[in-house]
């Protein structure tokens, strides 16, 4: 017998899985039916204990070929973990992975009843315990902190092209996921994969042919040094911005993220197109939000959700630059918008036509 | 985009008559259709043969035509009502090919008719196998290796260069019709010659046979903008080679890594691009196991029965979309229903687990096959929503109204279990269970069954937990442990030997789209374990709570009318303010849409459940007299647990089906009946039918649609059925009767214990012998006496009066040598309410609610007594689903064999029989002078022949008869060509098959011996199209009908809603 608690004095009582220790993080839920080993394994999930709305997880085992990275979160939360899985690429129970990597998870919780909560009250804090503590503030007090840190390439790594190399593209890793990686091999580029903390100058002077700001745990606005290195490389090279690399891309263009109630995370969340009227349905894992109108001058919102009317997405013309909230790469969820590294490619190719700039340079606003 | 509005009038084809591979789904689909199209303030004009549908309900449509289906009727009402569009895609395969038909024909060009939805172009890639091939082959999507052939020659070469084993698929028929899978050129001469048949274009396709694959299915939607979405995943437990409708089924799928979903998803949403599909598709891949190999199936361009089990399992309103989405409408700019302020253009997610199990027919066609392929046999379905796959499945078993509340289930046959689970049959996932406690290993039943270790190792869960509780002990823990997994306190007890439990209180959550991502606006619940009640903790509208029982899975017996009915109590208890609660498991109907009743709860329809929602709900009472058998079953316990009966009190039903009482109260009011008793005993009912005398009737209490009813023309025969019935164990006792071959009645009453309203009187066709659902009814009767009108009259209200009913009560009546006889009465709704409720405009099902709930037929403005007949005669032709069941024994009798219904109406009798039998399918008028007919009766129907052959031949049929038959003939001076028996040549065969026979009139084979040869030739006579008909009576009809030259070109086009006063 175990517990799950939240800040807020709420118990939910469930068994063990995992790791046999006590952990504190934000509680977040994904409502994806499938992709709990890419879940498990997106760095972006640092510092959070992530409960399934899906009721059955690990009916196909571990499949470590579709791993996005190493795990970072720091709870598991399910209503049934399965023992015997099934899948030709099975290679083991999902509970022996949590173990193995140190991961504390509950199942047997009545996951429906947290996601409720947390959708009424907001994203909270919560642990995984054996015995409730009388006292919540540290739980309260909790922060998701140094994510990027925790997470980024501890070196300058290069993944080659899959076939001919046609062009070399550099990564800025603030926990990316290896599918952005893939995602980019298979289209015929090489991606050198750079630290957090790696300056403009240093990837300038390999001159790749694209940047692409990845995916990332944590609040934008944490990231200073990367945003004013963002800020370094806007207009150099044709840029491309997923998930944190949007959001960190908009505060180098001077503009200003939140946090979202309780974030957008599933594979299920539809985007307007803007620009071509189309409604795709996307792989999202957010919990802060571009907000669009600090941005009028700077870029033009290409997507917005089209069930909260949130900033999904930015052009910045002029700057040979486009971001993105949702994940394009997929992994888990619908593979639908895989085009916008098309349109990436295209970038390189020089195809895309360039807009002449709008408005002000970037520079930090306020901060 | 918005709203195209240069649609003022749309014309919508429903589905046509039940048959298996279309049921009730397409009554939901249109339903929805109809309501979304008013909404819009477009005009409907409605066409569809079934009355017993909610569709053809008056406020659904403007203008509603039960009228045949067929492409000329089509062209007349579109050439009368000149509708702007057409919107084919939610009457299922019946309407998508008419819509074909009108347009080839030119009819849709000719009056500016244009196809809403997907267009033509759309259809014909998907529906035509070598189109949707080079389209797949277009876009890269791998279909399984086939190729088309239309011959026999071709057909075995094709075979040849794709290996055996091989699928022969026809081309355009539904449930995959004379399909099947030839593992030699033996098998496939056969296979080919009845595929070919079966395809209305002689076509058919041989497939590389991929069975053991997984099958998967999604469920997919897209706008004319291109916005694509899957609404569902689902995954076939019985792999590859067992019809979807046949097989249990779960959504999402199950055993699936993200990798293999997206990938199929991708592949889906690609495939209606390039198809260019506008609404809804059902997208069908086999998965191999072992790899990401996977190969397309097929694709179906409109709603279909997977969508309607989508839409229940998401919540997501397929049906009311697509119907939007034809009108112009795109995904993103309509909103998603359930939560009421998010967008339209997503995809569910789902935080439970469903799973659908098929309803089969076997138990009413004794000795029928009941190996399931590739072609469809269930008549219907249940889905169960639970957190757990066992607790779902549970749900599922004891819903499916199969006598079990567990796994546990008698063996079909004595062979071994490795023999029967090879057998692939109906009892697969009971055989499996058993054969996991006997100790077989997991990998040896995956072996031979190709089920995912996944779903058999939840089976393995579930025994070893059984064997746990009866080895160990019931704990308190364990007791969780089994409602967990979804047992019942019945399995429970029976397992661990307490018979005391301490109950389980459940709680209720939502199916709301988004897994709890949103608040929900619509009240959808099923049962779970968990402590926190979405139920409960919802605000009322602190009116008082009624809740209406549904009628479960459809069954033969049971149908889409019993929904029809619970829909309109429903419908009428809300409009008098009542909070409205629906409990039923049947995902293809109307009552089980989110929007019906206040509360909907999807689950089964037993003791236990139902009780847990009284617990959750607090009604003021239960309403039990609309759902069928189903729900009246539960009036007993339900009164016995002090929950209120809604109307005719438990008492009242008990009364009505015992004999013992019933014949008391009969007796009272001096009200004949055909003498009989009821008998528990081998010794008692040979006793019984012995002083009756033979022929009689032999039939359980308590049961509908006369199943397992019988007629024992000797002691052998009683003997036989007694032995059958005492095998299976009996809880209530057998009735023998005297049979008497009367003309058989059967009235529907409405009484508030003081007055008694009879909306209408209807006389079978068929004298009694031949079950009511079965028979021809016609409305109003044609050789009734006003004598006998007025006793008929006096006895229903005496009856009605004296058992206490209020509401309604079905009287079935039996006149024989100028005498009237009561046969049975049922104190709920019958399946006629909806027929005579659309043709006399009196709405029984709403007036009954009324009552129930305790208002006065006085006050209700219909009147009392029998309600004046309209200036047209109605008549209810059933239909059959032998295509589908070939093995069957067709012959009517007391048992119903007929799956749905159609209605002709008229201004005569011949006009009306004309639309009903043409409608029915009976392809009969369009035969030539010159044509042939074979006559083959037995004994005791040779002395009626000779009139029936002068009929004919006075209509310019030759005849041709076998032997007995044709010497009956011959004595009347009649021309007859006589012809060996079909055992000793194959001469009929041969004159079948050269186009010289088009109708058949057989009748006997009740004895075995004569069964088989029977069914032989009924099976190449629906291959060839041609009727049988295996009552005198319909044939006498039939002649009628001829007689009056009625065709599709001059009957008159009845509008229900504008009908003459």
């Amino acid at each position: 017998m175990a517990w799950l608690l939240l800040e807020n004095g709420m118990c939910f009582e469930g068994t063990r899985i995992g790791a046999p220790v006590s952990r504190m993080g934000e509680l977040v839920f994904t409502t994806g039916m499938t992709g709990y080993m890419e879940t498990l394994t997106d760095p972006s999930f640092f510092g959070q204990i992530v409960t399934h709305s899906f009721p059955l997880i690990g009916n196909y085992g571990t499949i470590p070929e579709d791993a996005e990275g190493e795990s970072a979160l720091f709870g598991y939360v399910v209503r049934e973990m399965c023992d015997n899985p099934s899948n030709f690429r099975s290679s083991g129970t999902l509970n022996e992975y949590l173990k193995e990597r140190g991961i504390p998870g509950l199942c047997g919780v009545d996951t429906r009843e947290i996601v409720r909560v947390t959708r009424e009250e907001g994203v909270m804090n919560a642990m995984i315990c054996d015995t409730v503590p009388e006292d919540l503030s540290a739980l309260r007090s909790f922060r998701v902190r140094n994510a990027v840190p925790s997470v980024t390439c501890p070196r300058k790594t290069v993944y080659p092209a899959a076939g001919k190399e046609r062009f070399r593209v550099a990564l800025m890793d603030y926990g990316a996921k290896r599918n952005l990686i893939r995602s980019l091999q298979k289209r015929g580029c090489s991606v050198t994969a750079w630290p957090a903390s790696t300056d403009a100058q240093s990837v300038l002077a390999e001159n790749p042919d694209g940047i692409l700001l990845s995916n990332g745990p944590g609040d934008p606005r944490e990231n200073e040094a990367c945003v004013a290195q963002i800020r370094n490389l806007l207009g150099k090279k044709p840029m491309m911005g997923v998930c944190l690399g949007h959001q960190m891309t908009a505060l180098a263009m001077g503009g200003e993220t939140v946090k979202l109630k309780y974030g957008h995370r599933g594979g299920n969340q539809p985007v307007r197109d803007l620009k071509s009227g189309r409604t795709w349905i996307t792989s999202q894992n957010h919990g802060y939000a571009v907000v669009a109108e600090s941005l009028l001058d700077a870029g033009e919102v290409t997507f917005v959700n089209a069930n909260d009317g949130s900033c999904e997405g930015m052009d910045y013309h002029g700057w040979n630059c486009f971001t993105v909230q949702f994940h394009p790469e997929a992994c888990p969820g619908p593979q639908d918008t895989g085009f916008l590294f098309d349109r990436f490619i295209h970038m390189m190719e020089g195809r895309e036509p360039t807009v002449a700039p709008v408005g002000r340079s970037p520079k930090a606003k306020g901060r | 985009m918005p709203k195209d509005r240069s649609i003022r009038k749309a014309l919508v084809i429903g589905s046509g008559p039940i048959v298996i591979g279309q049921a009730a789904e397409f009554d939901y689909a249109g339903a929805q259709a109809c309501r979304v199209l008013k909404a819009e303030g477009v005009n409907v004009v409605l066409v569809n043969s079934n009355p017993a549908t909610i569709m053809t309900d008056q406020h659904l449509a403007d203008e509603i035509y039960l009228e045949p289906l067929g492409a000329a009727t089509l062209r007349r009402i579109i050439e009368k009502e000149r509708p702007d569009g057409l919107l084919a895609g939610l009457g299922g395969q019946t309407a998508l090919t008419l819509a074909m038909l009108l347009s080839r024909d030119g009819t849709l060009e000719e009056f500016g008719v244009r196809l809403l939805g997907s267009p033509m172009e759309a259809i014909e890639k998907a529906e035509d196998r070598q189109l949707f091939r080079d389209t797949m082959e277009r876009i890269g999507q791998p279909c399984v290796p086939s190729e088309t052939a239309e011959d026999i020659k071709t057909a075995l070469s094709a075979a040849q260069r794709i290996g055996y084993p091989v699928i022969v698929r026809p081309a355009y028929t539904l449930g995959g019709s004379g399909g099947g899978i030839a593992g030699n050129e033996a098998e496939m001469r056969e296979m080919a010659r009845a595929g070919l048949d079966a395809s209305p274009i002689r076509q058919i396709l041989v497939e590389k046979c991929i069975a053991g694959w997984k099958e998967i299915e999604f469920e997919t939607m897209r706008d004319a903008a291109g916005n694509a979405i899957a609404v569902c995943s689902m995954e076939n437990v019985d792999p590859v080679g067992i019809h979807t409708g046949d097989s249990v089924v779960v959504a999402p799928a199950l055993t699936l890594s993200d990798r293999e979903v997206q990938m199929l998803r991708t592949a889906s949403l690609r495939m209606i691009e390039a198809l260019g599909i506008i609404g809804g598709c059902n997208c069908q891949f086999a998965l191999n196991p072992d790899s990401f190999e996977y190969a397309v199936i097929e694709v179906n361009p409109r709603v279909s029965r997977s969508s309607a089990l989508a839409s229940k399992a998401t919540g997501y309103p397929i049906a009311k979309i697509s119907t939007r989405i034809a009108l112009g409408y795109t995904l993103d700019e309509l909103t998603n229903d359930i939560t009421g302020k998010t967008c339209a253009c997503f995809e569910p997610a789902l935080d439970y687990v469903v799973v659908k199990v098929p309803k089969w027919p076997f138990d009413k066609f004794q000795g029928t096959s009941r190996r399931l392929g590739t072609q469809m046999k269930a008549t219907g379905e249940v889905m169960a929503i639970g957190q757990r796959f066992e607790e779902a499945l549970m749900k599922a078993i004891r819903g499916a109204e199969i006598g079990l509340d567990s796994l546990d289930a008698p063996a079909l046959s004595g062979a071994s279990v490795r023999e029967r689970l090879a057998a692939q049959d109906d009892h697969r996932l009971f055989t499996i269970f058993e054969a996991i406690r006997n100790g077989l290993s997991v990998d040896e039943i995956h072996a031979i069954t190709r089920i995912d270790h996944f779903f058999l190792d939840k089976l393995k869960g579930m025994a070893d937990l059984e064997r746990e509780v009866q080895i160990r002990g019931l704990t308190a823990k364990r007791y969780a442990r089994m409602k967990r997994m979804g047992y019942p306190d019945t399995a429970i007890s029976r397992l661990s030997g307490e018979r005391r439990l301490p109950g389980w209180r459940y709680s209720y959550k939502m199916v709301d789209t988004c897994g709890a991502e949103f608040a929900a606006q619509t009240p959808y619940f099923y049962s779970c374990t968990d402590g926190a009640c979405e139920s409960r903790a919802l605000r009322r509208s602190g009116r008082p709570v009624v809740m209406v029982l549904g009628s479960g899975p459809i069954r033969i017996g049971q149908g889409i009318e019993f929904d029809y009915s619970s829909v309109h109590c429903v419908w009428t208890l809300r409009e008098m303010g009542f909070d409205t609660v629906i409990v039923n498991n049947n995902p293809e109907t109307v009552s089980t849409d989110y929007d019906t009743a206040d509360r909907l709860y999807f689950e089964p329809l037993t003791p236990e459940d139902v009780m847990g929602i009284i617990e959750a709900e607090k009604p003021i009472g239960v309403v039990v007299a609309f759902g069928g058998q189903t729900a009246i079953r539960l009036a007993r316990y339900l009164d016995g647990h002090g929950i209120p009966i809604l109307g005719t009190s438990a008492e009242s039903i008990d009364i009505a089906e015992d004999r013992e009482r019933f014949d008391r109260l009969l007796e009272r009011f001096g009200i004949r009946r055909p003498r009989g008793w009821a008998v528990r005993s081998m010794e008692e009912a040979v006793q019984a039918a012995e002083r009756l005398g033979y022929p009689v009737l032999l039939r359980p209490s308590y049961v509908i649609g006369g199943q397992n009813m019988s007629i024992s023309r000797s002691r052998e025969q009683t003997v036989a059925y007694m032995e059958r019935i005492l095998a299976g164990g009996i809880e209530n006792p057998v009735l023998v009767d005297q049979y008497l071959p009367g003309i058989e009645l059967e009235v529907d009453v409405i009484s508030d214990g003081k007055d008694v309203l009879i909306p209408g009187i209807m006389e079978h066709i068929e004298r009694a012998g031949v079950h009511s659902g079965d028979s021809i009814a016609v409305y109003p009767p044609y050789n009734l006496t006003d004598r006998f009108t007025r006793v008929i009259c006096e006895s229903s209200e005496k009856l009605a009066l004296a058992l206490g009913t209020r509401g309604l009560v079905n009287i079935q009546y039996l006149i024989y040598h100028d005498k009237l006889y009561v046969i049975e009465v049922n104190p709920r709704a019958s399946r006629t309410v909806p027929y005579i409720s659309k043709v006399t405009g009196v709405p029984m099902a709403d007036i009954a609610s009324h009552v129930m709930l305790g208002a006065k037929l006085a006050d209700l403005g219909y009147g009392t007594g029998l309600v004046r007949t309209p200036p047209y005669v109605a008549i209810k032709v059933p239909v059959f689903s032998f295509e589908k069941l070939s093995d069957a024994n067709s012959i009517l009798g007391p048992e119903m064999k007929s799956t749905g219904e159609v209605l002709g109406i008229g201004k005569t009798i011949p006009e009306a029989l004309f639309k009903g039998l043409t409608a029915a399918g009976l392809a009969v008028p369009a035969i030539p002078k010159g044509s042939g007919v074979l006559l083959s009766v037995e004994e005791s129907d040779e002395g009626e022949i000779p009139s029936l052959a002068v009929r004919f031949h006075d209509l310019g049929l030759r005849l041709y008869a076998t032997a007995g038959t044709a010497s009956v003939i011959e004595e009347r001076g009649v021309p007859v060509v006589s012809v060996p028996n079909a055992t000793e040549s194959d001469e009929i065969s041969r004159l079948m098959e050269d186009g010289t026979i088009h109708c058949i009139i057989y009748t006997g084979a009740v004895r075995d011996a004569t069964v088989g040869d029977y069914i032989a030739l009924h099976r190449r006579a629906m291959q060839l199209g041609i009727p049988c008909l295996t009552s005198l009576d319909t044939a006498g009809a039939l002649a009628d009908m001829m007689r009056s030259r009625f065709n599709a070109e001059n009957t008159e086009l009845v509008d229900l809603n504008h009908m003459r006063a």
